[in-house]
Parts: structure tokens; C-alpha cells; sequence
């Protein structure tokens, strides 16, 4: 069955799913996954697990005037929220799937290629969640200490690797992502373009920075200027701190320091 | 001093322009080719041309708004025209017929990079026609017969068309294509610009589902769009007459 597009309007219950769980003593920002008991008729309890949706980290007007609150409100409450109530729809008839983490469920549907049917929207999902984090109020400015040397190393110039960037945005067919990611067999930063709902996670790499290019994402406040939407997020929506944090995060998996040691 | 030959008229499988603008045309003009002879030089450069939509831009309002076809036609359509004759300027694609460039920049599956351009200017220019002011309805004649025939209802070929355009996951388009082999209708989707031609089929309709279509007027109401698009804009005529030339 392929993917269908959510066409009601984003309940309120999908929102207020996480506050009354019975994780409620885990912030609910942090949580991505919420468990629910019901009883059913032999009084046993069942578990469903589901998703919930991730508030951004800051005010939907926080990004004025470079992201409207009315493009938040539509992409955050009625796009990103009709991923997840779709993706827990069809996760309803697939036991299979259940109690996966987010990162679990996209490489498992992802299927080496040939996606299953819940990948379009899982992926949805996980890519919006870490769009929003991928930005802040005052955003922009530069990279600094660690990841800024990493850039300079594997891009030679901060002002380099931002004329790849937004070149690659531009150079995007269709709808996709942009993505500034580590590379972990090749150990180095590299910008990656994926179509539709593809993200790094699928070829194991680790994703530090990612813009969404589908056109909902700049359509109400630069209708077909996507070259402007480019450089305001570079300019001032990027958070930095949230790449060098997950860049830090990513050297416990990643060694980037080990000396190349000559066999014998 | 470049003199302009005369434009050179090609025959598709566009419908005649009528109505609104006046007089209808004999013979089927969607492009205009024209050809620039550069004194001197000799060169002989064809470009596109944008054309407009066969009737004002405020024709299909309430449904889908100027506002919409100031950016869908003013902007994205314009470019993929403009950067087409750009990427094709002088050299050996110069001077073919949109359709024949479609067909050679698709390469089998492995497009070039002119393909994009080539495609999306002849899917918007064909969007443009398979709808009209108070369009919608239902067909007759012909066409009905064949849908009735290969759908078993026009309902059950509505929601077919609607489910395809729904399910388009990204950009793309659905179409209702001719397969001249099968000598049958057919529902299909395509992703971003791939369109029925490069499957050998004969487009009939088609519904644009890239975001840029619809956003301004529906935002994500992707599903309302499309059941506008089939109440109240379809151009029934257009596609009993595409059908027509499809089976001539």
C-alpha cells in the first residue's frame, strides 16, 4: 500500500499524547516514543507503542521574519503532525514494527533500497524533527572551535563549503533534503543531497545539518524564490551549536583523531 | 541585423485555442519555433516560447487563483522554459521539436541534464489546457464509452485519478494516458518531470501535484485540490480531442 497523503486536520490528541503518558517524568521533548495500556476484554493489559510530536525548540514565531509563524504553523502542526499521525496509522497494522526507535524504523523500512510502504513517513517524521532542531532564533553566523576546523579541513573555507551548500540546494530536483553530514567510513564532512523522504541515517552516516527543500518548507513565505530561502537559512536560521553538538556527540562513534599507522 | 524568418508551426496534440481569445486556429499551434538568422554568422538559434494559458489568469477563480498562476505560469513555468533554451543553445538539441527532446534527453532512464526543463515546459503547457472556466463535469461520447469500458465506471476511474494523485509521494504528476499498443486507457503517476511520453503512452489529462500547484491556494490540502481540479476545472473537450487524435 503506498504512502497517503494525511488529509485531516492534525488533532489535537497526537499533540498532548506525551503529557499524559505514563512516561511523563521523561521531558517530553526528549521523548520520541510514548507507550499507552489498554485493557482489553480479559483485563490484560496491551501495550502500543506510538510516536508523538516534537514541539520545536523555540516559539513558532521565533524565526520571524525569516521563517513566518504561518509557515510553522502549517509545516510544524499540519505537515510534520500529519506525518506522525499517518506513520502511527500504519504502524496500527504492522506488529512487526513496533517498539523501534525512530533510527531503527527508518533503516528497517528503508529495506536496502526498496522501501517498504512506512518508510516515506517515518523518515518524514525523524527528518522534520531534526530540521527544526537544525535551526534557532538568531541563527546563522559561523561555525566554531572543532566543527568550524573540521570544516575547514575536509572544505577548506567556511566560505567554501557555504558556496557548496547552497549550490547543492539550488541543484536539487523535486523534492528533498540537504544535508551536512559525517561520513563515517571516509571519517570526513561531506553535503548530500536526498530525494523526497531519503535521509543519511539509511547509508550509516551521521547527519550534523539538515534543510528541507520540499517545496511546503519555503512556498508561503518565498513562493519560488528558493535562492533566497537558501541563503536566509544559512545566513540567519543554521544553529550551529546544535551541528557542534551533534558533531560531538558523533566522535564517540567516529574517530577522527587516530594517526594512519603504517602496516608492515 | 537579425532577421526573423517566419515561425514554424508545429502539429501536437494540444487542443485548438478557442473561445476566450477569439478566433480558432486551424491547425493545432501549441510552440512557436522561432528562428533567428544572425547576419553574418549564419547561425540559425530555434528557442521556445512561453505561451499562455488559454484563457486570463483570474478565468479559474475561484478554484485556482491568479495569484497561483501569477507564480505556477509567471515564474516556474517561465524558467523551465528560459533555462531550456539556455541548456540547449547552440548545440546539437538546438532546433528540435519539444516532444523529440524529451524523448532523446530521457536516454532510456538516464536522463540528461536538459530533460528536467524539456519535460516540465511541456507538462505545465499541457496542464494549462486540460482545464477550462467552468470546467469539470462529466465526459461524453468517446471518451466515455472507453472509460466505461477500461474503468468499468467514471467513478471508479475518479477515484483511481485521485488515489494516483493523492499517493504521488513528492513532486510529480497523474495523468489519464492512451496506450496506443493495448489500445487502452490507463491511470498513471510519474515523479517529478517524467511524464507519459517517455512510456510511449499518449497523454489525455494530467493534474500537476508538485507543492508549487497547489500551495498558495490549498496549502497541504493536497486531496481538496484534486477534487477541485476534477469538479470544477478538468477540460472534458480537450481530452475527448487529444483522445481523438490519439486513436485517428
Amino acid at each position: 500500500m503506498s504512502w497517503c497523503c494525511c488529509n485531516s486536520v492534525c488533532t489535537s490528541s497526537s499533540r498532548q499524547l506525551l503529557a499524559t503518558s505514563d512516561l511523563s517524568s521523561i521531558p517530553s521533548r526528549v521523548s520520541n516514543a510514548g507507550l499507552k495500556q489498554k485493557r482489553s476484554l480479559r483485563g490484560v493489559p496491551k501495550v502500543f507503542a506510538y510516536y508523538g510530536l516534537k514541539t520545536p525548540p523555540y516559539k513558532l514565531d521565533a524565526l520571524e521574519p525569516y521563517m513566518s509563524q504561518k509557515m510553522l504553523e502549517v509545516h510544524w502542526g499540519e505537515h510534520h503532525c500529519g506525518y506522525v499521525e499517518a506513520l502511527n496509522k500504519q504502524l496500527e497494522k504492522n506488529d512487526m514494527l513496533y517498539g523501534c526507535t525512530m533510527d531503527e524504523l527508518i533503516k528497517v523500512t528503508y529495506n536496502n533500497g526498496n522501501p517498504l510502504p512506512e518508510f516515506g513517513v517515518a523518515a518524514q517524521v525523524w527528518n522534520h524533527d531534526f530540521f527544526w532542531e537544525s535551526m534557532k532564533p538568531g541563527g546563522g553566523d559561523m561555525p566554531k572551535l572543532g566543527l568550524l576546523q573540521l570544516i575547514e579541513k575536509d572544505f577548506g573555507s567556511f566560505t567554501n563549503f557555504k558556496e557548496k551548500f547552497i549550490e547543492a540546494a539550488l541543484t536539487l530536483f523535486g523534492s528533498g533534503w540537504i544535508w551536512l553530514v559525517l561520513n563515517r567510513e571516509e571519517k570526513r564532512l561531506a553535503i548530500i543531497k536526498t530525494s523526497n523522504a531519503v535521509n543519511p541515517l539509511v547509508w550509516n552516516d551521521i547527519p550534523l545539518i539538515g534543510l528541507d527543500l520540499w517545496e511546503h518548507a519555503y512556498y508561503l513565505d518565498y513562493k519560488n524564490d528558493k535562492a533566497n530561502y537558501v541563503n536566509v537559512f544559512m545566513n540567519h536560521l543554521v544553529s550551529w551549536d546544535a551541528a557542534l553538538g551533534r558533531m560531538a556527540r558523533a566522535q564517540a562513534f567516529v574517530n577522527l583523531g587516530e594517526p594512519k599507522i603504517p602496516v608492515a | 541585423m537579425a532577421a526573423t524568418a517566419s515561425a514554424n508551426s508545429l502539429t501536437s496534440t494540444f487542443l485548438p485555442r478557442q473561445g476566450v481569445y477569439g478566433s480558432s486556429h486551424q491547425s493545432i499551434q501549441l510552440r512557436t519555433q522561432k528562428f533567428a538568422r544572425k547576419a553574418g554568422s549564419g547561425t540559425i538559434t530555434a528557442k521556445f516560447e512561453l505561451q499562455p494559458p488559454p484563457y486570463p489568469m483570474d478565468a479559474l477563480e475561484p478554484h485556482m487563483s491568479s495569484r497561483t498562476f501569477e507564480f505556477h505560469w509567471g515564474k516556474h513555468h517561465r524558467a523551465y522554459v528560459d533555462n531550456l533554451n539556455k541548456q540547449i543553445n547552440g548545440t546539437e538539441l538546438d532546433g528540435k521539436t519539444l516532444e523529440d527532446l524529451i524523448l532523446v534527453t530521457y536516454n532510456k532512464g538516464a536522463p540528461l541534464p536538459a530533460f528536467n526543463n524539456a519535460a516540465q515546459a511541456w507538462n505545465h503547457q499541457f496542464f494549462w489546457e486540460s482545464m477550462k472556466p467552468n470546467g469539470g463535469g462529466e465526459p461524453s461520447g468517446e471518451l466515455l464509452e472507453l472509460i466505461n469500458r477500461d474503468f468499468g465506471s467514471y467513478d471508479t476511474f475518479v477515484k483511481e485519478f485521485k488515489a494516483a494523485a493523492a499517493t504521488q509521494f513528492g513532486s510529480g504528476w497523474a495523468w489519464l494516458a492512451y496506450k496506443p499498443e493495448e489500445k487502452k486507457l490507463a491511470v498513471v503517476k510519474t515523479p517529478n518531470a517524467e511524464n507519459p511520453l517517455v512510456l510511449g503512452y499518449t497523454p489525455l489529462l494530467t493534474i500537476d501535484v508538485w507543492e508549487h500547484a497547489y500551495y498558495l491556494d490549498f496549502q497541504n490540502r493536497r486531496p481538496d485540490y484534486i477534487s477541485i481540479f476534477m469538479e470544477k476545472l478538468v477540460s472534458w473537450e480537450a481530452v475527448s480531442s487529444r483522445l481523438k487524435a490519439a486513436t485517428a
